[in-house]
């Protein structure tokens, strides 16, 4: 099991609660704030996929829920943002209910849990792309009204502590499931369905919560999402392409770990970073990206965090 | 409602299409069938096809229809390789490992076509595209009525391919007793190779016959995963006749769903379909076995 030094953590934590005080640069908080935001939603990924062994395709699902939310109930609505924001974590473990209920009542797991995710991720995107309700392909333009009690700063700086918190949260609870009975029970179900639920392991009611947890802190993402770019359509709220980042993240850092997603994000945006400095064309970091994933799954298959964990020696099997 | 005409020209081009996504779950299927993997590839190899089309079409002047002797064995090969020396290889026979090394394939496909051929939707510009053709009392392009009696033609040769040859025998050897096919001295690896080669084959002969009628763009795959699942989820994973039944289902599905809800929402369709089946028969409706 990782060993973790909840010292080390809290050091890291000062350290970024730090930041901006010590980098004056706006680049260097912006390029802090997509980490922080992807490593969240790596999070989202991996509780479900990493910890309870569910590998979600669709979980843009919850992101774009908790940004749907926040955005109609503001723009249509008027309804402030904060509210939206809980609102949205609420729609986004809603949705995960819904999904999670369906598909482990009736049994799907693996490819099939994958698949069906992947559907009702494109049965959203058609939705929300048809419905007059979410303003169709047209998309959704959140006003500018620059306040904090709106969920909206003037600088980076007011951004970054927002999406420090959410990734403060979603690290804190991987953190609670490696140390409690739940987590563990969850991780029973990654390892072995049927034999932990010859234990009397709950392992439909311990999915449905990961998946619940999975669908809040996706929708945190979302809203924060749609307050930093204050727009949302349907392709960014339900496509592929976040569904997709989401799980990179989480499996080249290191599914299953606490700070998988954070060093998956951090590797991810600056291979982002320095190819869009060095050769401006779109595609350059996702293809080195997919890469490094085909070699990990082949060669590392703990991740890149698998690199840091010291290997004790021999005594594997008791471990 | 709609005027009998309208809806069977819906039908009838909703069966055309259904054609070409019976071809690519042909080629998934098989591949499921014999390696028990999800090629989450599929698209972004579909997209890659596609692009061979264009640039054969657009740099020599190759017509697609020309084409598919070209493209079909290039995409084989392609497909050979890639199993023996990168999926087989890194997946090391894990399931979910090679949904990951599939889609991390396609995420690298997807991104250096992109890279290179740039986001512009290409199509190609034929002469014949919009040459219609009188079927009963509707109307059909010459493109989609030849892909619909090629992808017929395609199955029928792959069918006795898989039933007639050595080849086709050893196939379905190693998919049914993979251990027991080993022992009676099949080089498994390479029926693996094989299958999955033929599988992309069915991609290149789709993407010959699609190219006349549609475009393609780095990110095209994606229109045809889900379909291409869904086909393959609805026949039953691993069933021919299903995959070819469930193509002419979604293509209808497709055209019928469009004509009632609007180009948009019609699209429900098919996820709603690879929803329900999923949920009440992930089976298919001619799949053997869970």
């Amino acid at each position: 099991m990782t060993a973790h030094h909840p010292r080390l953590l809290l050091a890291g934590v000062l350290i970024l609660v730090l930041l901006p005080w010590v980098v004056g640069s706006e680049f260097l908080i912006s390029f802090a704030i997509i980490v922080l935001y992807s490593a969240t939603l790596g999070q989202s990924w991996n509780i479900l996929g990493g910890y309870a062994g569910q590998f979600s395709f669709g979980s843009v699902l919850f992101f774009g829920t908790g940004a749907y939310t926040s955005s109609i109930l503001h723009v249509t609505y008027g309804i402030n943002p904060w509210i939206g924001l809980v609102a949205g974590i609420l729609m986004g473990m809603l949705v995960g209910a819904f999904v999670g209920f369906l598909s482990f009542r009736f049994g799907l797991r693996g490819s099939y849990f994958a698949l069906i995710t992947l559907a009702f991720a494109e049965a959203f995107r058609i939705i929300s792309n048809s419905v007059e309700f979410t303003q169709a392909g047209m998309g959704i333009y959140i006003p500018l009204d620059q306040h904090p009690l709106n969920f909206q700063f003037e600088g980076r700086t007011g951004f970054y502590y927002v999406i420090l918190v959410f990734f403060v949260i979603s690290v804190a609870i991987a953190l609670r499931l490696e140390r409690t009975r739940f987590g563990s029970r969850l991780m029973a179900v990654r390892e072995n369905e049927d034999a932990a639920e010859a234990l009397g392991v709950d392992t439909f009611g311990h999915k449905m919560k990961a998946i619940m947890i999975s669908g809040g802190i996706g929708a945190a993402g979302g809203t924060f999402y749609a307050q930093y770019y204050l727009y949302i359509d349907p392709y960014i709220a339900y496509g592929v392409d976040k569904s997709v980042e989401m799980l990179l993240v989480s499996i080249i850092g290191g599914m299953g770990t606490v700070l998988g997603p954070f060093i998956g994000s951090l590797v991810l945006h600056t291979i982002n970073e320095i190819s869009r400095h060095y050769i401006d064309t779109p595609g350059l970091s996702l293809i080195v990206y997919g890469v490094i994933l085909v070699l990990i799954i082949g060669f590392l298959p703990d991740g890149l965090i698998g690199l840091f964990k010291r290997k004790p020696k021999g005594d594997d099997a008791q471990g | 409602m709609f005027e009998p005409v309208i809806l069977t020209t819906a039908l009838i081009n909703g069966l055309m299409f259904g054609a070409i996504y019976s071809l690519l779950a042909l080629g998934l299927t098989l591949i499921y069938g014999v390696l028990h993997i999800i090629n989450f590839a599929h698209g972004a190899l579909l997209m890659l096809a596609m692009y061979a089309v264009f640039f054969l079409f657009s740099k020599w002047g190759v017509d697609p229809y020309l084409a598919l002797v070209v493209v079909i064995p290039g995409s084989f090969a392609f497909g050979y390789l890639l199993y023996r020396h990168v999926i087989g290889k890194l997946a090391k026979g894990k399931d979910q490992n090679i949904l990951l090394v599939t889609l991390g394939l396609s995420v690298v496909f997807e991104n250096a076509a992109l890279f290179f051929f740039k986001a512009d939707t290409q199509t190609l510009n034929l002469s014949y595209a919009y040459d219609m053709i009188e079927i009963g009392p509707a109307l059909v392009t010459l493109p989609k009525m030849i892909s619909f009696g090629a992808s017929i033609v395609i199955g029928l040769a792959l069918w006795a391919l898989m039933a007639k040859t050595d080849l086709g025998k050893a196939i379905r050897a190693v998919a049914k007793e993979r251990v027991g096919a080993r022992l009676m001295g099949i080089d498994v690896d390479h029926i693996f190779a094989m299958s999955y080669g033929i599988g992309i084959a069915c991609l290149g002969a789709a993407a010959c016959l699609l190219m006349p009628s549609f475009y393609v763009t780095p990110t095209i795959g994606h229109v045809f995963v889900v379909i291409a699942f869904t086909t393959v989820v609805l026949g039953g994973m691993g069933s021919f006749v299903g995959a070819l039944v469930g193509g002419f289902i979604i293509g209808i599905t497709e055209s019928i769903g469009g004509l009632f809800l609007g180009e948009s929402l019609g699209q429900i369709g098919v996820p709603l379909i690879f929803v329900l089946i999923l949920l009440f028969r992930p089976t298919g409706l001619f799949g053997a076995k869970a």
